[in-house]
C-alpha cells in the first residue's frame, strides 16, 4: 500500500508548496470551475427522467397556451412568443432551483466547508454551477424549441444573427449572474430560501411575459425590463425572431435591451463576488454558514 | 525529504493562547479556553476528549474555516487568520461520517472532481485518483456510484479525497466514527501507511476512541471543556496513573453506578468500562475500571459492594489505559459522558434537511 502514497519530491518544502504564482491560482480556479460543472453534465446522462420532467411536462404547459391563442384566433406570432417563452422558462427554473438554492444544499451535505477549505475561489464553484446548469437547461430549451416548432409549425424570421447571438449570451450571463448573487443571499437567509424559491417562480414568469408580450403589462412591464433579466432578454429575442410583429411595440429596441442586459450582468457578477467575500468573512467569524448544522 | 530538512521546518502546528467563543443565546459558549500547543513536522498528534471538548472547533480553526476569538495559530508558519490561502494549498481534512460530494457520480468521477478543486491537471487528476483508489482498496468500486457505497467504503473514498493533493498536513476529525472494526482498522492502516511513506507528513487526529489514539499517536493532548488537561506520549500519560492500582472489577449489578465507589476512601476514580454491560442476558455484568490509591482500599470497596447486594464476578489488575488517565484528570469516564449526552440529546439539533438536489 505504502509504495503508492509518496508522490512529492523529497526536497520539497511546505513553504515552497504554498507559494503559488498568480497563474497557478488562476488555473486552479479554472479547473475548479470545470470540476464543479462536471456533476451537472454527467447527471443529465445518469438520470434520463429529466427528459420527461423537464421537457415533456413544460411542453404541455406551452401547448396549452398555443391552443388557447389559436382558439382565440390571435396573430400567429403569439404562438411563436409562447414557444420562445417556454424555452426560456428552462433557464429561469434552473437558476432558481439549481443556482439560488445550491449553496444552501451544499452546506447541508457538508460540501461547502470542503469548498471553503480548498485552494480555490468560491466564485469558481458558482461559475462552475452556472456553466453546468447552462448546459443542462440549454439542452432542455433547445428540445422544447425544436419540438414545439415542429409540432406547431412556428416560423421564425430571425435575420440579425449578429445581434441575436450576443443578446442570447448576455441574457444567460445576466440570468446566471443573478443566480450566483441569489445563491449567496439564500445561504445567508438559510431556510427562508425554500419559501423564496417558491415565491420567485410564478411572479417572475408573469412579469417577464413568458406567455405573452411583456409590453402588455404597461408600466409593470417597463419595470420588469429594467430589473428582470428574463423579461428583457425574452423581449429582445422576440423582437429579433419576430421583427415588426403586433404586440411587441412599446418596449426599447433590442440594441438598448442588450445594453440593459450588459449592465445587469456587471451588477450581478460584482454583487455576487462581494457577497461571497462577505459570506466567507461571516462564516469564519461566526462559525456558521459554511459548517454543517450550524 | 531528509530528516535534517524536516528539522529546519517551522512547527507543523503552533497554537498560543487560543480562545474561541460562540456568540449564541442565551449565553456565549466558550469552546476553546486558552489552548497552547506545538506539533512538530512529521508528528502524528492526537486530540483526545469527549464530545463537546473543543476538538472539532480547534480543527476548524486550524483548517481556516473558523477564526479564533483570541490567540494565535499557525500551520508551517502560516497564520490561520491572515494566510488562509497558503494553508489551504498544503493541507486537507477528512471527517467521520462525511457525506460530501454527489451520489450520482461514480467514485472515480467524484474524486476527480475534487482533484480539480486542488488544481491538478485533468489527466494528472485521473491518474492520481486511480492510484489512490488502488491504495485505499477501492479499485473494484471505482465505477460504482457514490450513493451505493457502504459506510466503510464511503469513508475509504473520503480518505482518498483527503490525500488527493498530497497534503503536508492532514486533519482527521473522528475518521473512524460509525465504522465497524475491520473498516476502522483499514482506515487506521491507510493513514499510517500514507504518513510513513514520506518524512514530514503530519497528521492531527481527533478521536474519542482511546485505543485508536493509543495505537496511532506519537503524542496526545487530552482536552476537556476547551482546555488541554495533559499532553505527552501515550506512555508518559499512562505513567501518571501507574503509581496507583488499576483494577477491572466485574459485578452482577451496581446500584447507583460507579459514583458510589468513587466516594469510598482510597478510591481515586471509578468509571464504567467501555464494554461494561452485557445487556439482554439474565446474568447482567457490569464492568468498572477502578483506580485505587493503594491495594488496601480494595477492602472497603468489597465491603461496600457486599452491603449493596452486588456479587463480584471478576477482579483483575490491569495496565493503565488512556481512559484511566482521562478519568483521573476530569473525574469521569467517556462512557459517563456519553450517557449524559444521550440523556440530553434530541431536542437540541434539528437534522432535517432538504432532500432535493438533482446531482445527488
Amino acid at each position: 500500500m505504502s509504495t503508492l502514497f509518496p508522490t512529492r519530491e523529497t526536497t520539497a518544502d511546505p513553504r515552497t508548496d504554498a507559494d503559488w504564482t498568480g497563474r497557478r491560482a488562476f488555473e486552479t480556479n479554472l479547473r475548479a470551475l470545470v470540476g464543479r460543472a462536471y456533476p451537472r453534465v454527467r447527471g443529465m446522462g445518469r438520470e434520463p427522467s429529466w427528459v420527461f420532467f423537464e421537457i415533456l411536462l413544460p411542453f404541455l404547459g406551452t401547448s396549452a397556451f398555443v391552443l388557447v391563442y389559436r382558439a382565440l384566433q390571435a396573430p400567429e406570432a403569439y404562438v411563436g412568443f409562447v414557444v420562445l417563452g417556454g424555452a426560456m422558462s428552462a433557464f429561469w427554473l434552473n437558476v432558481v432551483w439549481m443556482m439560488a438554492g445550491q449553496l444552501y444544499w451544499e452546506k447541508s451535505q457538508g460540501n461547502l466547508e470542503l469548498y471553503f477549505a480548498a485552494p480555490m475561489s468560491l466564485m469558481a464553484v458558482l461559475l462552475g454551477m452556472a456553466v453546468g446548469g447552462l448546459i443542462m437547461s440549454g439542452t432542455r430549451a433547445l428540445a422544447i424549441l425544436l419540438i414545439s416548432t415542429a409540432i406547431f409549425g412556428v416560423q421564425f424570421h430571425l435575420t440579425d444573427w449578429a445581434l441575436a447571438i450576443p443578446v442570447f449570451l448576455l441574457t444567460m450571463a445576466a440570468l446566471y449572474g443573478l443566480g450566483m448573487m441569489l445563491a449567496s443571499l439564500f445561504l445567508l437567509w438559510g431556510r427562508e430560501a425554500f419559501h423564496l424559491t417558491n415565491l420567485a417562480i410564478e411572479p417572475v414568469y408573469f412579469i417577464s411575459g413568458l406567455n405573452f408580450p411583456v409590453a402588455r403589462l404597461g408600466a409593470l412591464g417597463a419595470v420588469a425590463i429594467a430589473t428582470v433579466p428574463l423579461a428583457v432578454g425574452l423581449d429582445a429575442m422576440r423582437q429579433l425572431a419576430f421583427p415588426g410583429m403586433q404586440g411587441l411595440e412599446g418596449t426599447p429596441p433590442p440594441q438598448t435591451e442588450a445594453l440593459i442586459l450588459t449592465a445587469m450582468t456587471v451588477v450581478f457578477l460584482v454583487a455576487s463576488q462581494r457577497l461571497i467575500r462577505t459570506i466567507e468573512r461571516m462564516a469564519r467569524s461566526r462559525g456558521s454558514l459554511s459548517i454543517r448544522w450550524q | 525529504m531528509t530528516a535534517d530538512v524536516t528539522a529546519t521546518l517551522p512547527p507543523a502546528i503552533s497554537v498560543a493562547g487560543l480562545r474561541r467563543v460562540y456568540p449564541v443565546k442565551p449565553k456565549p459558549v466558550t469552546a476553546l479556553d486558552g489552548i497552547d500547543l506545538e506539533v512538530a513536522p512529521g508528528e502524528f498528534f492526537g486530540l483526545l476528549g469527549p464530545n463537546g471538548a473543543g476538538k472539532t472547533t480547534l480543527i476548524k480553526i486550524l483548517t481556516t474555516l473558523l477564526l479564533p476569538s483570541a490567540g494565535k495559530a499557525s500551520i508551517f508558519g502560516f497564520d490561520v487568520a491572515t494566510e488562509a490561502a497558503k494553508i489551504r494549498r498544503i493541507m486537507n481534512m477528512v471527517a467521520g461520517g462525511e457525506q460530501s460530494g454527489y451520489g450520482i457520480l461514480t467514485v472515480r468521477e467524484q474524486l476527480w472532481m475534487f482533484s480539480q478543486f486542488y488544481g491538478l491537471g485533468s489527466r494528472e487528476g485521473w491518474r492520481r485518483v486511480d492510484e489512490l483508489l488502488d491504495a485505499v482498496g477501492l479499485g473494484d468500486q471505482r465505477l460504482q456510484r457514490v450513493s451505493t457505497l457502504s459506510t466503510g467504503q464511503r469513508q475509504k473514498m473520503n480518505m482518498a479525497r483527503g490525500l488527493l493533493n498530497d497534503p503536508w498536513i492532514l486533519f482527521l476529525d473522528e475518521p473512524t466514527l460509525g465504522l465497524d472494526v475491520s473498516a476502522a482498522r483499514a482506515v487506521r492502516e491507510m493513514v499510517l501507511a500514507w504518513k510513513g511513506a514520506v518524512p514530514g507528513r503530519t497528521v492531527l487526529l481527533t478521536t474519542h476512541y482511546m485505543a485508536e489514539a493509543d495505537e496511532l499517536c506519537e503524542r496526545i493532548a487530552i482536552v476537556d471543556h476547551g482546555k488541554i488537561l495533559a499532553i505527552g506520549t501515550p506512555a508518559e500519560l499512562k505513567r501518571r496513573v501507574q503509581r496507583e492500582s488499576v483494577l477491572r472489577l466485574e459485578v452482577n449489578r451496581l446500584d447507583g453506578g460507579p459514583a458510589v465507589l468513587a466516594k469510598l476512601p482510597g478510591v481515586v476514580s471509578a468509571a464504567l468500562a467501555a464494554d461494561n454491560v452485557e445487556a439482554g442476558t439474565e446474568a447482567q455484568r457490569v464492568a468498572v475500571n477502578l483506580v485505587l490509591r493503594d491495594d488496601n482500599a480494595l477492602t472497603g470497596v468489597m465491603a461496600a459492594l457486599g452491603a449493596a447486594g452486588s456479587r463480584v464476578l471478576g477482579l483483575r489488575t490491569s495496565e493503565p489505559t488512556l481512559e484511566d488517565v482521562f478519568v483521573e484528570l476530569v473525574g469521569r469516564g467517556f462512557a459517563d459522558e456519553a450517557d449524559a449526552e444521550a440523556a440530553n440529546a434530541g431536542a437540541d439539533h434539528d437534522h432535517s434537511h432538504p432532500t432535493e438536489d438533482a446531482e445527488r
